[in-house]
């Protein structure tokens, strides 16, 4: 067993930056990751963020992974948590243990599953997979690629692979169902992008939010919106189509695509278009194997169920922090603000951080968040609101705990 | 070839060439490379078959939580291809070990 004033599990963006902010003021911190390779969903992340400047999320990861060396973190990378238990202990792969009297929970975000026929194919994979495959380890993860689902993440990917010189056929609606809800939905699709105009992280973003700012036009334009798509950076954006089926027997050799009216019905005519390559995007969720003792809540706004917790990030379990996706889809440079604040908050009641420092930090999470230039979910400040007030309304942080473990 | 060597962005890239072994074949590989990054660059893209129907399995979430890439390495079994980086004389076998082949 070894011993350490904080154990974190997560070394992604939130991970690593709470390393370095309770490393860096005295603290003895050990980070846990099952990727051997830290930096998490950074890996693969590339965006334009200005005229000439870009957000390379490799180089990012590999600075904050050489200031939590350089501050003495120990690193478990290639290690999994597969248990937490009161006082705290984290049980390892091996049987190893980790003890701590704090822990910051970092463990991100997943995809959710968008099973439509065919999905499981060599060559149907998450946009996240395709991001991180093309970005970080530079292998193109198909020739002629059909991305489904329309989001941030699925456009930012579209474009990352258009740079990385596949054919991007289209972004497409996955099928209308209970499971796709919204996503398969034209109309929907249409208010969601213009909702990002102002936030797009990219030019490839802005054309597409730009396609339908006007609000009173959006109706007539998912009734007027073209079956071949509209082209945008060179990729087709496809909203009245969709994917209902992949084909291929050994491996991915075409999609099914069916048209769809307004609404998302499908016209009954459908095609097969030849693609190696198929990219699904359900949107991310918070991860929280870990946090099962915590006090929770489902909060769609943040993409799910999420940990109640302080403005100091502390859960309803003392001494049990977290930071990041876990809490809610958002940013990498969010993710970071909020694992600094985790690790000043374990820094301070080591005595090892000023007060105000911690105070600094809280207030600059909602100060990164105004200014972060992409956005996950449209409504997250109120689902961050909401959060605060259930986090209000569960009490003391003892009465809380209590009901917490009942 | 899905290799990117050139990237708009990112540049030239680096890495030293090195070699492994799948299903009994020799394959080249660059040093950072996951299993499952340096498979796909040569095209493979069947990491396994599933127990029951004996149907194709391959790269899918990419950050190890759907263990669809689960192969065996130098022995060791359920391995996930995406999040373990490949060592020059690796031995990757598809899927995980059969039962009576385990330690």
């Amino acid at each position: 067993m070894t011993a350490f004033d904080v154990a974190i599990v997560g070394a992604g963006p939130a991970g690593l930056s709470a390393a370095i902010a309770a490393a860096e003021a005295g603290g003895r911190v050990a980070v846990v990751d099952e990727n051997r390779v830290p930096g998490g969903r950074l890996l693969g992340q590339l965006h334009q963020e200005s005229k000439d400047s870009w957000w390379i999320g490799q180089k990012v990861a590999a600075g904050l992974g050489e200031r939590a060396a350089a501050a003495g973190v120990e690193l478990f990378c290639g290690r999994e948590v597969w248990g937490m238990h009161p006082g705290w202990f984290l049980a390892l792969d091996g049987g190893d243990t980790i003890s701590a009297p704090h822990v910051v929970l970092a463990s991100g975000a997943a995809e959710r599953a968008m099973p439509i026929p065919g999905w499981t194919l060599p060559g149907v994979m998450t946009v996240g997979a395709a991001q991180t495959l093309t970005n970080f380890y530079r292998v193109r993860p198909g020739q002629r690629i059909a991305v489904v689902g329309v989001d941030p993440l699925s456009l930012t990917v579209a474009h990352e692979l258009k740079m990385a010189g596949a054919d991007v056929v289209g972004i497409f609606l996955p099928p209308l169902s209970k499971l796709s809800g919204q996503g398969g939905h034209p109309g929907h699709n249409l208010g969601y992008l213009s909702g990002l105009a102002s936030l797009a992280p990219n030019a490839f973003l802005r054309a597409a939010a730009g396609l339908v700012r006007n609000p009173v036009a959006r109706k007539a334009a998912a009734r007027l919106y073209p079956e071949s798509g509209v082209p945008v950076l060179g990729v087709p954006l496809k909203l009245k189509q969709s994917i209902t089926a992949i084909e291929g027997d050994e491996r991915v050799r075409a999609v099914e695509v069916t048209d769809i009216d307004a609404q998302g019905r499908p016209k009954g005519r459908t095609r097969l278009l030849e693609v190696d390559c198929v990219c699904l995007s359900g949107g991310l969720y918070p991860v929280q194997e870990l946090t099962g003792g915590c006090a929770a809540a489902r909060i769609d706004e943040l993409g799910g169920q999420v940990p109640l917790h302080s403005e100091e990030m502390e859960t309803t379990l003392k001494n049990v922090f977290v930071a990041g996706n876990v809490t809610g889809i958002e940013g990498a440079k969010v993710a970071m603000a909020q694992g600094t604040v985790a690790g000043l908050a374990v820094a301070a009641r080591l005595g090892l951080a000023e007060p105000a420092r911690l105070r600094d930090a809280i207030a600059s999470v909602d100060d990164v968040r105004r200014t972060s230039p992409i956005t996950f979910l449209p409504n997250v400040g109120e689902g961050r609101r909401k959060a605060g007030e259930l986090w209000a309304a569960a009490g003391t942080h003892q009465q809380a705990e209590a009901q917490a473990w009942a | 070839m899905q290799r990117l060597t050139e990237h708009p962005v990112l540049g030239p890239l680096g890495g030293q060439p090195i070699s492994f072994e799948f299903d009994g074949i020799v394959y080249p590989a660059i040093e950072g490379d996951s299993v499952a990054s340096a498979l796909l660059a040569c095209g493979i893209r069947t990491l396994r078959r599933s127990k029951q129907a004996g149907e194709p399995r391959g790269i899918y979430c990419g950050i190890g939580h759907c263990y669809e890439c689960r192969v065996t390495v130098d022995g060791k079994s359920s391995v996930r291809a995406c999040i373990t980086p490949v060592a020059d004389g690796m031995v990757v076998k598809p899927g995980p070990a059969p039962a009576e082949a385990r330690p």
